[in-house]
């Protein structure tokens, strides 16, 4: 009898073993659900399928388009002939202000007017010709809308072309009249080539803010104009390949996702909330818990964005721009300006730009935002003896809408006012500019002019940071974030992010030394009192 | 030992296996959390989560069965904490198990538990073990705290008792696992533990009162 219930027992608790060996093994590997199962994967899905080309209209053989263009205002007006109220919408649009709001205290936000950055610094009220040529006017503001930047299919160079046509018609002999005919056939065709925008329409400009490729946003360059899904999961060639509108949903000319003072989103509602919610956030089509139902990062989606997990690095094909200093500018060799590269083939040194700091894969930072930036501009009164930041995301963990976010911080080493403490606005490009002459006095000068702030004429040097929301360059699922890159003492990826408790991160450094240092007493009396018993026993026997 | 010793059946099945899967369950629960608080690297900090989780969890679940248990057999009376003959039980660990005394307190099927037992497996059963599940499973459902009107607690709070406790869960372990060993051979009590009989001096007498029945 004894015996039986000795091997009923054993049994049972090998089978209890057993069983919570497996489960917990399970319960490691149900971490990893296959993508079907996911609901936010087939939400995304659901959405996105049927996607066709809707359009009504083939421009080719619209009369009008077939004619000969003399310059980019009769190519606008032909357009405007049919889609009559487009210039009206765009001229409404950022696109074509490049202000942010309505003035705030005398002060206009937007690169339009005062804000400045730690990159080019400031278009100087749109007076700097070289931040200029990418707006989306033939000629700035004051001209008509160039349509074909965003809409248009072919590369062309529009003033050279309109400069060679205008040549040609001048010379007016056989030869040059069929060279010019060519260049018409040319402009016809790239003007009946229209589409909604392109990756490649949009990275014209986005790629390269602040003079190049992948110089200001490190999740947004070249490399995601034919993109791999590896380095895009939604825009990969190899995969959905989306263009850039999948997402920034558009209404009258409107594009959304612009991030500045005001937020891009206030709410995060999915296309099942609202079938005509902007397609901006990711819980637009993914939802609020998109994660396999019971997994803990469902739990995290109320403070964590979407991004900090799903975007591991940034600039991880191209090299992106992690700092500039100014105040290295204007050094020669043998009197001439000069440049020097780096291991990626990018400029470290201009005597023009001063000293650059390029990266590959790098990790982003993390902040508590609430999708608003705050940025200065030349009218901010600043601390130069401390770190500027020039832009910074704002939101607190108290608020409800508040998430921990990716950034890209970029350094800056950028002149400012000694006397009246503010940061300088430097002309850059044309005759005057710093780019032609080296001269910072004189490009102060010029550049604070056309800002409409006083330059008290001495200027030293402030170290500033410049925040860029990482949001693009979303990566497969088995590159994301692991649990333990955040959840673990030494360099957590939140380190810095402070005043709440995170498992795996923090300690209560008294409890533990306490706790450790009374098992450790209990462990040596047991072993003393042991030592004892084996002492006395031994005694006592002889 | 100078008596006849006779065998006595003292742990029933139900409570022999929870023994030792409660033990099992809480020796995971340890390793994983102290991972979980960072500690050391083992399993991952992902699948220490996990394990935790789901072991917490099943011992809260197995824990409703045990007090179940307690209730319908009346066991509970085992656990009516006393100070009679407290001090001579102190003055047997202290002093008496060195010169070979007995114990003054010895076992039987109606009285399991010595006083000094009684007191920490009472406190223990009714206080610690509770108050370890209580913040487990708090720090379990944080997400849930805004709708259940406790979202003022700081996670911090209930995270630093869950960890004090775990360090008085551990410090038990540490001596429990040492105790066993003071049997009248070294494995003797641990043995009982397993089989459900334990040798026990067949002259020696138990008063009334120390019964469960009393």
């Amino acid at each position: 009898m004894k015996k039986d219930t000795e091997k009923i027992f054993l049994s049972t608790i090998i089978l209890v073993l057993f069983v919570f060996l497996s489960s917990a093994g399970f319960s490691a590997e149900a971490e990893q659900p296959a993508l079907e199962d996911s609901p936010g994967m087939v939400m995304a899905q659901q959405a996105e399928k049927g996607k066709t080309t809707w359009s009504t209209t083939d421009h080719s053989k619209h009369k009008i388009l077939n004619q000969d263009f003399t310059s980019g205002s009769d190519i606008t007006k032909a357009c405007l002939s049919c889609h009559s109220e487009a210039d009206d919408q765009i001229h409404k649009t950022v696109h074509w202000t490049w202000l942010a709001g309505e003035p705030v205290n005398g002060k206009q936000y937007g690169k339009g007017a005062d804000s400045v950055n730690n990159f080019c610094i400031s278009a100087n009220n749109m007076n700097d010709k070289g931040c200029v040529s990418c707006h989306i006017g033939w000629s700035g503001k004051d001209d008509q809308i160039n349509c074909l930047v965003c809409h248009g299919q072919n590369n062309v160079k529009w003033k050279e072309t309109f400069d060679d046509l205008t040549y040609f018609h001048k010379e007016g002999d056989p030869e040059s009249l069929e060279m010019a005919q060519e260049l018409q056939g040319e402009l016809r065709k790239a003007v009946v080539s229209i589409a909604r925008p392109t990756r490649q329409n949009c990275g014209s400009c986005h790629f390269y803010g602040g003079g190049g490729d992948g110089v200001k946003h490190g999740d947004l360059d070249s490399s995601l104009t034919k993109p791999s899904k590896n380095l895009d999961v939604h825009m990969g060639i190899d995969g959905k390949d989306f263009a850039c509108t999948r997402c920034h949903t558009t209404e009258l000319h409107n594009i959304s996702g612009r991030i500045y003072t005001a937020p891009a989103y206030t709410d995060r509602k999915s296309l099942l909330e609202n079938d005509q919610a902007s397609r901006i956030t990711c819980e637009s089509c993914h939802g609020s818990r998109p994660h396999k139902s019971g997994l803990k990062e469902n739990d995290h989606t109320d403070r964590v964005a979407c991004q900090s997990c799903h975007i591991p690095e940034f600039a991880r094909v191209n090299p992106t721009k992690m700092k500039w200093d100014w105040s290295k500018a204007g050094k020669t060799k043998d009197g001439k300006p000069y440049t020097t590269e780096d291991q990626y083939g990018q400029h470290n040194y201009m005597s023009i730009k001063g000293e650059m700091k390029w990266e590959k894969n790098v990790k982003p930072q993390y902040y508590w935002y609430n999708g608003s930036l705050r940025s200065l501009t030349t009218k901010d009164i600043i601390d130069p003896t401390k770190t500027v930041y020039v832009s910074k995301p704002t939101g607190k963990r108290e608020e409800p809408n508040a998430r921990i976010y990716p950034f890209k911080v970029h350094e800056g080493v950028q002149p400012y006012d000694k006397i009246h403490k503010t940061l300088l606005a430097p002309l850059l490009s044309g005759d005057d500019g710093f780019f032609t002459k080296m001269d910072f006095q004189l490009a102060f000068n010029k550049g604070m002019a056309f800002s409409g702030v006083p330059y008290s004429g001495q200027f030293d040097f402030v170290n500033t940071k410049y925040f860029f929301p990482t949001t693009h360059m979303v990566a497969p699922k088995s590159d994301v974030v692991s649990c333990n890159e955040c959840h673990t003492r030494n360099n957590s990826r939140l380190a810095n992010l402070t005043g709440f408790y995170m498992p795996g991160r923090d300690r209560f450094t008294l409890l533990c030394q306490v706790g450790w240092l009374i098992i450790a007493l209990s462990a040596v009396g047991v072993l003393l009192h042991g030592a004892g018993r084996i002492f006395f026993s031994g005694k006592r026997k002889e | 030992m100078n008596g006849k010793m006779k065998n006595i059946y003292l742990y029933t099945r139900y409570e022999r296996s929870w023994h030792w899967l409660q033990m099992f369950m809480i020796l995971l629960l340890l390793i994983t959390g102290f991972e979980v608080h960072g500690a050391y690297k083992l399993l991952g900090f992902e699948t220490a989560v996990s394990v935790h989780n789901t072991v917490g969890i099943t011992w809260l679940i197995s824990f409703a069965f045990f007090v179940f248990w307690l209730f319908t057999t009346g066991e509970w009376k085992q656990y009516i904490p006393t100070t009679r003959k407290m001090l001579s039980v102190v003055r047997y660990y202290v002093y008496g198990i060195f010169r070979g005394e007995e114990h003054p307190v010895p076992k039987r099927k109606d009285a399991k538990h010595n006083p000094l037992q009684r007191i920490t497996y009472l406190s223990l059963a009714a206080l610690l073990l509770p108050a370890q599940m209580g913040t487990g499973f708090l720090y379990w459902s944080y997400n849930h705290w805004e709708a259940w009107g406790i979202g003022f607690l700081p996670l911090g709070l209930i995270a630093f008792l869950h960890m004090a406790c775990a360090f008085a869960i551990l410090q038990f372990l540490v001596i429990h696992v040492y105790m066993t060993t003071t049997g009248h051979t070294l494995f003797a009590h641990l043995k009982a533990m397993i089989t459900g009989w334990e040798e026990v001096d067949e002259r020696v007498r138990i008063e009334d009162w120390e019964k469960k029945s009393s």
